[in-house]
Formats: structure tokens, sequence, C-alpha cells
């Protein structure tokens, strides 16, 4: 594949036209999951640019979700429907949609991104498994400080609908706009590892003695592969809180956290096809195994526990697929094959 | 609101209830920092082996039909059955989930142990059922003492005792045995030890042994002492346990105790004084507090880098 942008403007449509088209072919239900599924995908691969390629350990990636959610959330329920509204009388209302929800997704990630700012500087002073205790309580402590809030809804969990504005219509769940959403940072998220500044978060990785020996501000890159990371989960948060029309905090927990990087570990460290393959399957996996009733977890935790005695280095290890294998290949080795 | 001098009058009952709760996350925490000392592993389903526990507590004695009639025996005889099933446990966890890992790196361990914790949740909730159960009272709650205005119950007594008893026996296990000293050595340097003739994988399997067993230990008295059980009653006690044991220097035992509690204390003190919503918090903030002061915990030791 020579020209990938040819190939993602063709995507693009190819989701406009799912948006338009899937509501008349799938029911309700496939299209949640569908839904669920993009958005642990970009939970994943966000935490896959720390975890994988920046070999920093962090298990409180719900928590920036959380801070994504809830920001975009209310700003969407206290100034958005209003602004809605107020687009709506002017232009026709799929496209004051449309200029609308970018909006509290890019709040969301920026909000997110702060607070990983705020937890990074200080918390990657620590290493290995004491910096993985220390996102994990960040984590915690960002959800039960949320759980405090009154203003969006405490305990009783923050539903999307604004008093002021009724009428105003805060869901979003059009399953071809979340895609291009997950997809188009999927590409940042790939563009950044896969570039030549992105070889200092690899080089963080493998050695950070030696990084920092060569000239690599190790500090600096770490604290960068977490704000953007966190960024990305904010974005992700804010997805799930338009898509779904109501956040808990109860779905922020640690146990999301450790889903997040299960899949990133199970997917393959350093792999974002991997990363994807493992939140597709594993978010698809306990809804398929939906006959089997109340055994359906226990099989989901067995072929989870089987899965990586037999593959330890994950299902991809650190290989990618399709256009992000061309992605990762750097340009000189692109010309050489050529 | 209270004023200063009730504030003061009831600390040192709440300092019991604390000194209480952080004996039992402090024996949770021994596991863990057993368990990560000779494989540096965090092992995730330790909560839930605790939750085992407290639930063969509950099926043993009805079985035995002690849930009636409350005496030092059955609660004994109980405690050592549930330890029993626990060890058992333990060591399959080890053996089925942990050892096929040994060498293909730390993260592979990790997401097993994650999966291994939601499998004995899940079947935990078909076996037992979702709802919560209550522990028979083995004891019959009356006072054990009391000093000035400060009431210690029997119960609280009895926590205390096993607690001080078992951390005195695994102290002489890990001071004054063969097996203690190549515990040590393999959390040393586990190759040298290999080297030395160790068996190293037999050394892991105890260490297992012993800390599931000290995780049913807390179950049952957790049972004694706060009767409602259910198969998710790991998860919380089992994450605040590791942040007791990174807080005391993960891989250090008596850090792991003094972890306990420190978290013990800081949470009910927190949860009497100021409002118990932030109770969950709490334990991360005094944990991030601790960690920036000092980066490997109070007692752990920090490792020089080598180039």
């Amino acid at each position: 594949m020579r020209r990938p942008w040819i190939g993602l403007v063709l995507a693009a449509a190819l989701l406009v036209l799912l948006d338009a088209g899937l509501p008349h072919v799938l029911n309700p239900y496939y299209l949640t999951i569908l839904t669920r599924i993009g958005v642990a995908v970009l939970a994943a691969v966000s935490l896959q640019l720390i975890n994988g390629f920046t070999g920093q350990f962090s298990i409180g990636h719900a928590g920036f979700m959380a801070v994504g959610a809830y920001v975009s959330a209310a700003l969407s329920v206290y100034l958005g429907a209003g602004w809605l509204v107020a687009l709506g009388a002017v232009l026709p209302v799929p496209l004051a949609r449309a200029l609308y929800f970018p909006v509290p997704l890019v709040a969301g990630g920026l909000a997110a991104a702060l607070a990983g700012l705020g937890v990074g500087i200080p918390a990657l002073r620590l290493r290995g498994d004491y910096l993985a205790i220390a996102t994990l309580g960040f984590g915690e402590i960002i959800r039960i400080a949320i759980l405090n809030v009154d203003a969006v809804g405490g305990a009783r969990g923050f539903s999307l609908t604004s008093a002021a504005q009724p009428a105003a219509d805060l869901r979003y769940d059009g399953l071809g706009a979340i895609y291009a959403v997950v997809a188009l940072s999927v590409l940042v998220i790939a563009r950044l590892v896969y570039s030549t500044g992105g070889l200092a978060f690899r080089a963080v990785r493998e050695d950070e003695t030696a990084a920092e020996s060569v000239g690599v501000a190790t500090t600096r890159v770490k604290v960068e592969a977490f704000v953007v990371s966190s960024f990305f989960a904010g974005v992700a948060g804010a997805l799930f809180a338009h898509s779904e029309g109501y956040v808990h905090t109860n779905s922020f927990a640690f146990l999301r956290s450790f889903e997040i990087v299960v899949f990133v570990v199970l997917g393959g460290l350093g792999s974002i096809s991997g990363a994807i393959l493992a939140a597709t399957v594993l978010t698809a996996a306990p809804e398929v195994l939906r006959g089997l009733g109340e055994w359906r977890m226990i099989l989901y935790s067995l072929l989870l526990i089987v899965t990586m005695i037999l593959r330890p280095q994950g299902l991809m290890g650190q290989r990618e697929l399709g256009p992000l294998r061309w992605l990762a290949t750097r340009p000189r080795q692109r010309h050489a094959a050529a | 609101m209270l004023d200063f001098q009730q504030l003061m009058q009831i600390l040192p009952q709440q300092l019991v209830f604390g000194v209480t709760l952080g004996m039992i996350y402090g024996l949770i925490a021994l596991g863990y920092t057993m368990v990560y000392g000779v494989l540096k592993l965090i092992n995730f389903a330790h909560g839930d082996v605790y939750m085992v526990g407290a639930m063969t507590g509950f099926y043993v004695a009805h079985a035995l039909g002690f849930a009636g009639h409350p005496s030092m025996v059955g609660l004994l005889v109980t405690l050592v059955c549930s330890m029993a099933v626990c060890a058992l446990l333990g060591a399959l966890i080890e053996r089925v989930a942990y050892r096929p890992l040994r060498g293909a790196g730390r993260l592979a361990p990790l997401i097993t142990a994650i999966g291994v914790s939601l499998f004995l949740e899940n079947t935990g909730q078909v076996l037992f059922g979702a709802d919560p159960k209550f522990f028979p009272p083995l004891l019959e709650s009356r006072e054990f003492g009391r000093v000035g205005a400060l009431s210690i119950s029997n119960i609280q007594a009895v926590v205390l005792a096993t607690t001080l008893l078992l951390m005195a026996g695994l102290e002489f296990v890990v001071m004054r045995t063969r097996f203690g000293r190549a515990m040590r050595a393999v959390s040393f340097d586990a190759p040298a030890a290999a080297l030395m003739g160790v068996p190293v994988d037999r050394v892991i399997l105890g260490t297992f042994v012993l800390g599931s067993a000290l995780a049913a230990a807390a179950g049952i008295l957790v049972g004694l002492s706060n009767p409602k059980i259910d198969p998710l009653m790991g998860i919380m006690p089992g994450i605040k346990a590791f942040v007791a044991a990174v807080l005391g220097g993960i891989g250090h035992i008596p850090g792991a105790m003094v972890g306990g509690l420190v978290l013990g204390i800081v949470e009910t003190l927190v949860s009497g004084y100021l409002s118990s919503t932030y109770r969950d918090a709490i334990a991360f903030v005094v944990l991030i507090a601790i960690l920036l002061y000092r980066p490997t915990g109070l007692f752990g030791s920090a490792q020089t880098e080598k180039v």
C-alpha cells in the first residue's frame, strides 16, 4: 500500500455510510456492543503508548477515562445543551450535532491530559511496581473525588439530560462517527510512536540509562507519553459518556483499569494491532458467551489464563498488521524493500 | 459537631478498631509481600484467596455444627481447616497459573493473576451465590477487658492474639528454619540460590502455601468481627492489603505488618472523624504521600542500578 491516505478517505466515506445505514441493519444490542468495542480499542491503544512503547507500568487508566467522561458530560449538560439548541435554530439539526460533538470530546481529552500531567510529574519519579501502585492509587482517588461532587450526580450517577434545555439530545451514538474518532486517534498514536521522535519512547522502554546517555530526556519523554495517553483515554471516556447517555463512577473502578491492562498485555506489549485485537475479542467475548449463563465469566477468566500461558508474549508480540505495519516500518527500510 | 474533648475521649476506642483492622490488613499483606519477595509478582488473586478462606470457614462451621454453639474449640478447628484449604488452593494456583510462565517476563504472570482473581470471584458467585452470607458467630461477643473508658471485646482480643501468634510463627519459620533460610535466599537472588542447590520452585510453592494460609486466617478473623461475607468481599481488602505491603516496602515482612497497621488506623480515624465516603480514597492518599518521600516504601531499600 503506497498511499495510505487514499485508503483513509475511503474508510471515512465508508464510516459515514455505516453511520446512516447500520441502525437499519443491526439491532440496538449489537450497536451498543460495537460502540463499547470502539471505546475499549481507544482506551487500550492509548495505554499501549505508556505500557507497551514507553515501558512504564500504569494501571490507573480508568481514572483518566473518568475525567474525560465527566468533564465532557458536565460541559454538555451545563453549557453544550444551550449551544446545541442555538446551533440547531440556524443550521439543519444533523449538521449542528456534527459540529457540536467534537467539542466535548476534545474538552474531555484536554481535561484528562491535564490530569495526566498532574499525576505524571510526581508519579513518574517512581519505578516499576511502585509506579504501578501509585497510578492505581491516583485512579482510585480521581474516582472517589468525582463520587463526592454533587454537581455531577455523586453516587447517583450522571445522566446526560439538561434541565434547562430538555429538548436537546446530548446522546451521540452514531457508530460511524465513533469509529472515525477511534480510527483517527489510533492513527495519531501510531504516527507518533513510529515517527523518528517516537523512537525516544522505545529507547526509554529498552534501556532507560542508555537512552539518557545518548541524550534522550527520559523524564520528559515519559511525561509526554503519559499526557498524550491520558488525552486519548479522556477522549475514550467522553465517547463512552456520550454514547451511553449516562455515566457512573462504577464504570471507572480499578477493575476497569485492570481490564485495559489485560488488553495491552494480552494483545502484545508494543503492538497497536495487538491492543486493537485483544480489546475487540475480550469485549465481545462475554457477549458471545452469554448463552452459557452464569458460567460465561468463569470461562472468560479461564480463556484469559490459558491464552496467556500459551502466548506469554501476547497475541501479536511486537508485530503489526496491515496499514499499521506499513506505518511501523522505518522510511529507509521502506525504500530498501522497494 | 464534636468538641475537642469528646474527640479525645473516643480516640482510644477508635485506635482499638484501627489496630484490629490494621492487623487483618497486615495478615493479608504478608502474603503479597512474601510472594513478591520470591517471585517479583503482584499476586492479584491473593484477596480472593482471603474470600475463599472466609467462605470455607462458613461451610466448615456449619458442617461440623459449630455454628450454633460458640466455643474456642470450634473457632480453632474452623481456623485450621480453612487455613489448610487455602494453603492447598494457593499451591494449586501457583502450580497451574504461575509456574508455566516462569522466565516469561513479569507481565504475563500478572495477567494470569488477574485471570485467577476473576476465576475465583466468578466461581464463587456460582458456587456460593452472589448474595451475602452471614458468618456464624463462633464466639459470643462480650467484653474482654476494660482500661478506663476503653473497652476491648473478646473478638478484638482474639483477633489481636491470633495475628500476633501467626506473626510470631511466621517470624520463626522465616528466620529459624531451613525453609525460611531458603526463602530468604531466593528472595535475595533467585538464580544464585538455584546455583547453591536451593530448590527454587519448591520454595516458591511453599511461599504460596504460607501466604495463602495467612490470608485464610484473615478471612476467618474478619468473619468473626464483621460477619457479612460474599464472593466479592476480597476485592477491596485485597487492594488495601497490597497498598499496605507497598507502604511498608514490598518484599519486607515486618514492613507489611507496619503498613497494615498504618492503613487500618488512618482509615478508621478518617471514617470516624471525617467522612466514611473518603474512607477508600485515604489509603491511596497515604500511599502516594509516603511514596513521594520514600519511593520504595517505609522499609524498602533502594536498588542501585548497574550500567
